[in-house]
């Protein structure tokens, strides 16, 4: 492992690593408030290694949801990773031992750093996204616990922090939606959500709108086909 | 002990979904799921933002006001700067502010 290939990675890694203390430091606050320490922020971060689902967990750990629950939702707000993990697999498919913590470490924000296939010349490219992936962690790591310690001695009140959340999920369909041409989708998914919110009710709207959601899009798929 | 199995679960459903395609897909990739995995992502944002916003009331004071505005000021500077990190950091402390100061 040599120094260039090292820097390279790193240099790589940088637009991530300001956004993960950021939104680490909020989720490590959100859980501290919740009641959960230093070592739960560690192991969240380290074994879910999820932004969006580690949000979404503080609620289900302090609201005590059951664990068929815990694994719906799971399933409902990391769907997506099953399309990141699908358009990876050519690029990864000669990545031998690293494979297995290349395919776990798959975030949104490492996917959009690696998804177009390029490394760097003169490097190992398997060994420069691996460590790409590995540096991404250790910021979502160093983020959470540091947040859990640091948040309760700040000066000033976090209530509200749990907006940046929200924030994130609103620039990235911002970005989407400026970045594709085909905005039916995006709405789709706005729309749907919002019908099974005020059909089901708040707690349990989230699996109807996934199912929904996808129905419409593979009959929208069969119309796209017809014309 | 709760907790802990509900991490639990969390992680490995978690792992899973990161698994699968390296698993199922060795060879070829069915066509539908190519199709998902382009106009899927899209939705789940949209749906994502909706959960968030879950349980904003609009029918008791402050009517959704500081989500509304706040949610805005993040999606417009987004179109303006395409600066996500500072989209969210405005955004966020502005809803901090709004909640602890305004309303």
């Amino acid at each position: 492992m040599n120094r260039q290939l090292l820097r390279s990675a790193f240099r790589t890694s940088l637009p991530v690593l300001a956004g993960y203390l950021f939104l680490g430091i909020g989720f490590g606050i959100l859980l501290r408030s919740a009641g959960y320490g230093a070592l739960w922020a560690f192991s969240m971060s380290v074994l879910m290694y999820a932004g969006a689902m580690q949000y979404v967990g503080v609620s289900l750990l302090s609201g005590g949801a059951s664990l068929l629950t815990a694994a719906l939702t799971t399933l409902t707000v990391n769907a997506r990773h099953l399309f990141y993990g699908i358009s990876m697999l050519s690029v990864y498919r000669d990545s031998g031992v690293l494979k297995p913590y290349l395919a776990f470490s798959l975030t949104d924000e490492t996917y959009s750093l690696l998804c177009d296939g390029h490394a760097p010349p003169g490097v190992d490219p398997d060994l420069y996204r691996f460590l790409v992936s590995l540096f991404d962690h250790l910021y979502w790591i160093l983020g959470c616990v540091s947040g859990n310690i640091l948040g309760s001695l700040l000066p000033f009140s976090t209530s509200g922090i749990e907006f940046s959340m929200t924030a994130l999920f609103l620039t990235s369909f911002t970005e989407q939606w400026l970045s594709s041409t085909d905005r039916l989708p995006a709405l789709v998914g706005l729309l749907v959500t919002l019908l099974c919110l005020l059909l089901f009710g708040s707690s349990h709207f989230l699996i109807p709108s996934m199912l929904l959601i996808t129905l419409i899009l593979m009959l929208l798929r069969r119309r796209e086909g017809r014309s | 002990m709760k907790s802990a199995l509900l991490v639990a679960v969390m992680a490995l459903v978690t792992a899973l979904l990161r698994f699968l395609p390296f698993l199922l897909f060795r060879k070829k990739v069915p066509s539908p799921i190519l199709y998902l995995g382009r106009v899927l992502p899209p939705s789940i944002l949209g749906m994502l933002v909706i959960y968030c916003l879950r349980d904003v009331s609009l029918l008791s004071f402050p009517f959704g006001l500081p989500e509304l505005i706040a949610s805005a000021s993040t999606v417009l500077l987004q179109l303006l700067r395409r600066n996500t990190l500072l989209s969210i950091l405005f955004g966020t402390l502005l809803y901090m502010v709004l909640t602890q100061f305004v309303f």
